[in-house]
């Protein structure tokens, strides 16, 4: 009897260790940056591309405001509220201490330098995709942002999505290092793929999710609920989004539909990153989108 | 004779027009069809000006700056009876107009007087060439997203 307890503990506990293990974040390897140097001119384009300042920089912030990523918007979900952290380059409050690994780390692995899982309010789900290199150039031009001195707000979150080790099951769930639209794709398409699905994360209110969170990639860019307020997130598959190449990379640039109402919500900071890019950045999104497979109702 | 039955077909076509207002208005209250009516009439001369800084269409700076005249106009009416308490998007439907409208007045007002601020300054350019209204146009584009990335609910 005490033989058959002791063996039950035993492969309890290989059990509970096989599942803490396999919740752990990962990092990134110090050889996977060897001899890479950043380009912070080329690292700028990145930052647009990936939207940082949407979430980070103050909420309706204009002009170099928006260069200023000290934290504090508020993002209401199904799981609680999460308050994006500063990520200046303030040495205490923000992330001006990191290393270029550790900043990388964060980006593409979701994880924090003293080993803490980030909830994926964070789309380190979409970076995991980005090229090395352009990590490396972003870190470069993060080094000339301005440091900000306001504390990190801590998350508002419910039981048991206050764990942080939650979020690393969530990762065996959820986090692949594949592009969700495949097959065949001309170089356009390709850039405007990489661009929404690893820098500008699109999906993440583009596409619905299941019950916990995750996207359902099944329905990629099917339009979904606001997860913070009322009204519908448009699709932007070609059965729904029916605007021309031509006039959604015009949309992207100066936020107007073609009837000329204008952009509203989250896309007004959406739009005004893209118009950071070179228009051939915003042609490609727009052929991307063209290659969705549509989702019909 | 002639004149009677002119008479009687401009009646009936004024019923008609009477009957498609009222089943349009019987949508919203009228407050909020006559703020979606002046935001209709700021796309439309928006299109004209942003048709041409896009280059779908040839600059001509006299219809430029009537377009841009009338954004200037547009910010001068008086909103007071456009924005009545509880036409907001969790009060009614047909609308996108976001509660916080209302709890944040000055604001709202600032940035409708931005709006007036940056279609005056495209005023001034419109008429000056292509690159003059192009560089203009932006400022009120800003001004539009401003509030609607505030404001208003996505669709």
């Amino acid at each position: 009897m005490r033989r058959i307890i002791i063996s039950l503990a035993a492969i309890g506990g290989i059990a509970l260790g096989g599942g803490w293990l396999a919740t752990a974040p990962g990092s990134v390897s110090q050889d996977a940056l060897a001899g890479l140097s950043g380009d912070p001119l080329a690292g700028e384009a990145v930052f647009w591309a990936a939207g940082c300042a949407s979430c980070h920089a103050a909420s309706g912030a204009q002009g170099d405001a928006r260069l200023v990523l000290a934290g504090g918007q508020r993002f209401a979900s199904d799981f609680g509220t999460f308050v994006a952290p500063n990520i200046s380059m303030h040495p205490a409050q923000g992330i001006g201490g990191w290393t270029e690994r550790q900043f990388i780390t964060a980006l593409q692995h979701g994880a924090s330098p003293d080993g803490q899982h980030y909830y994926p309010a964070f789309p380190y789900t979409a970076y995991r995709l980005a090229e090395t290199q352009d990590v490396v150039d972003l870190w470069a031009f993060w080094q000339t942002l301005p440091s900000a001195d306001t504390p990190s707000q801590p998350h508002d979150l419910g039981f048991p999505f206050s764990i942080r080790r939650a979020a690393g099951v969530w990762n065996i769930l959820n986090l692949q290092d594949d592009f969700t639209i495949t097959g065949d794709l001309t170089e356009t398409q390709a850039r405007g793929r990489y661009l929404a699905e690893a820098l500008a994360h699109c999906a993440e209110c583009h596409t619905p999710r299941d019950a916990l969170g995750g996207l359902d990639r099944t329905r990629w860019m099917a339009g979904a609920p606001n997860p913070s307020g009322t009204g519908t997130i448009p699709a932007l598959t070609p059965d729904k989004l029916t605007w021309s190449e031509a006039e959604i990379a015009a949309y992207l640039n100066d936020g107007f539909t073609p009837d000329f109402d204008s952009a509203g919500g989250s896309m007004v900071s959406v739009i005004a990153n893209l118009a950071m890019l070179p228009e051939a950045d915003r042609l490609a999104l727009a052929a991307y989108l063209k290659a969705l497979p549509p989702v019909g109702e | 004779m002639k004149t009677r039955s002119t008479f009687a077909a401009i009646a009936a076509i004024a019923g008609i027009a009477i009957t498609t207002t009222a089943t349009f208005a019987q949508d919203v209250p009228a407050a909020v069809g006559a703020r979606q009516g002046q935001f209709k009439i700021m796309a439309l001369n928006v299109g004209v000006l942003g048709n041409m800084a896009r280059g779908n269409t040839e600059y001509d700076a006299g219809q430029a700056s009537a377009a841009a005249a009338n954004l200037v106009a547009l910010s001068m009416l008086d909103q007071s009876f456009h924005w009545p308490e509880g036409t907001d998007n969790m009060s009614i439907d047909g609308t996108r107009a976001l509660p916080a409208i209302w709890e944040n007045l000055p604001d709202v007002v600032m940035k409708w007087e931005a709006f007036g601020a940056a279609a005056t300054g495209l005023a001034a350019e419109a008429g000056n060439g292509l690159d003059a209204l192009r560089a203009a146009i932006g400022p009120v584009g800003g001004t539009c997203g401003a509030c609607h990335d505030a404001y208003r609910a996505p669709q």
